[in-house]
């Protein structure tokens, strides 16, 4: 990827950089784990743990992007991101608007980027975009002055999801650095697990990815430090050996046309999480899964349902790292430098 | 004369540790007096400096007349009304009132009293938690230069100040020394 994905905020000094990190997040985008460093993962991690107690208000709703106007464009079906961003927006009194493909220009031929400059037209300030091809939350940074933020681009990444799956493991586990993550299933088509990787190995998890060979890219550990920090392996056992936390990636059953693995049946039998293969993880290994779940392919329900589980936990997370990166990337625009005062 | 770390020019002490303490016993005191026969007394800090400041403040009240009285903390951030012109963007800390604010009289605390901008963001914060009975104002200093109507219920003291200057509250709990200093930056 490009060093200026994420676009540092020009004109403005280098913030002072105090022992928690930076007091500034200083991306006008966020595009995705891999441009991102470790103290601007923890600043949004930070801000995302401050946000969620709005939530829990009778009244959850905060002043701070009042006027703001956040435009969720999405070309691919969603439901969890979609509704997570659409609230997120809201709760920080943002505008938003939603945009799917089904109702949109976009299936009466019109390109991307005209698209994205028709709306830019309307002066939004964030837009979110999810996209089958990779890459086009970056071709949108490159036209648009709008702030952009990728919901989900092909098989390349899915930022937020892997920055809510950080929030809820902190939720249960006291620090990232050292953990032993499995991610198991569709590792080839999945950005979930690419994003996972590269936030995890910056935190200094150790992550071993698993699936079946035809679904396993080849070179995948490259995507690693180098130090051994991730592994690739086709045996699920060897996977879960010790693991504290379990990351289960949705089966795309429209996939299965391509014939990656003879049947469903054949592959819960050799990738479907169970109770029996769980106790090869430590005793206490949390169970993650970015959803939709399908019972009895990836998991059974005995699992997803099972008290190690913190499927729902991750939704929950969801909302309030959607809201930090809204809240970063609009207070991450180019701005006049002017003292505050308070 | 003496720089500080910052770049700053330290012109005055305005109070040391021990008047700090003394002032807060005062405020404590001042707090008891004017709500005299009221229920439902409650304390809410400022973030950063005015969280010290409340929890003392509890103490006294406390030590003074077995008064308990619960504390809260409140991050302003988002409330601000100047986040799309701040150089740079406030870090959000969290909010934490762990106790209804429905008929409380709520004393917003923190340690200086300038614009007033920082208090109207507070009130604005603290209303959507709940309606307070009502909201009353303690701060240690004040230092004037209010752009906002707003002024204070209990005031530790009063001091005529440059805008330029900047007074510096420091107490042990964030900073290692403790006094407050009025400081200039320097030309």
């Amino acid at each position: 990827m490009s060093p200026e994905a994420i676009a540092p905020k020009s004109g403005a000094s280098t913030p002072p950089t105090s022992r928690g990190g930076p007091v500034s997040f200083n991306a006008k985008h966020l595009l995705g784990i891999e441009p991102l460093s470790v103290d601007q993962i923890q600043l949004i991690l930070e801000t995302a743990k401050s946000l969620r107690e709005i939530s829990t208000r009778p009244i959850k709703k905060v002043p701070t992007l009042r006027g703001k106007t956040v435009i969720n464009l999405f070309f691919e079906a969603s439901t969890r991101t979609r509704t997570s961003f659409e609230i997120a927006a809201k709760r920080l009194s943002a505008d938003a608007i939603n945009i799917s493909t089904s109702s949109s220009s976009i299936v009466k031929g019109e390109t991307l980027v005209d698209t994205a400059r028709n709306l830019e037209a309307m002066a939004p300030d964030v837009i979110v975009i999810r996209h089958s091809s990779a890459g086009a939350p970056h071709q949108l940074a490159g036209s648009c002055t709008a702030c952009i933020v990728n919901a989900g681009d092909g098989a390349h990444e899915h930022p937020t999801q892997a920055l809510l799956d950080a929030l809820t493991i902190l939720d249960h586990k006291p620090a990232l650095n050292g953990l032993r993550v499995a991610i198991i299933g569709d590792i080839a088509h999945s950005r979930v697990a690419r994003s996972n990787c590269l936030l995890l190995g910056k935190m200094g998890a150790r992550v071993t990815v698993c699936g079946p060979p035809t679904l396993l890219p080849e070179g995948f550990e490259r995507m690693g430090a180098g130090d051994g920090s991730l592994a690739v392996t086709d045996r699920m056992d060897e996977a879960l050996e010790g693991a504290d936390v379990v990351m289960m990636l949705r089966i795309q059953m429209e996939r299965q046309r391509e014939a990656f693995f003879p049947s469903v049946r054949e592959y819960f039998r050799y990738y479907g999480l169970t109770a029996r293969r769980m106790t090869a993880a430590k005793p206490d290994a949390i169970i993650m899964h970015p959803g939709p779940i399908n019972r009895g392919v990836e998991i059974a329900s005995e699992v997803a349902d099972g008290p190690y589980s913190v499927i729902l936990g991750q939704v929950a997370s969801g909302v309030a790292i959607r809201m930090a990166v809204l809240y970063l990337v609009i207070g991450g625009r180019e701005q006049p430098p002017q003292a505050p005062e308070g | 004369m003496m720089m500080t770390l910052m770049g700053l020019i330290e012109k005055e002490e305005l109070m040391s540790s021990d008047q700090i303490g003394r002032t807060i016993r005062q405020l404590a005191r001042q707090i008891l007096d004017h709500n005299r026969g009221q229920h439902g007394l409650a304390l809410v800090g400022i973030r950063r400096r005015g969280v010290p400041l409340a929890e003392r403040l509890a103490r006294a009240l406390w030590e003074m007349q077995a008064v308990k009285v619960p504390v809260g903390h409140l991050d302003i951030n988002l409330y601000r009304d100047d986040l799309s012109s701040v150089a740079t963007q406030p870090i959000v800390q969290s909010s934490e009132i762990d106790f209804p604010l429905n008929r409380k009289i709520v004393v917003l605390v923190d340690d200086v009293l300038f614009t007033g901008r920082t208090v109207r963001a507070a009130m604005d914060a603290l209303v959507d938690y709940g309606r307070p009975k009502a909201i009353q104002l303690c701060v240690l200093i004040d230092r004037g230069h209010r752009e906002l109507p707003i002024q204070a219920h209990y005031v530790g003291k009063t001091v005529e100040t440059d805008a330029v200057e900047m007074v510096e509250v420091r107490l042990r709990e964030i900073d290692r020394r403790e006094g407050v200093l009025l400081v200039e930056p320097a030309s």
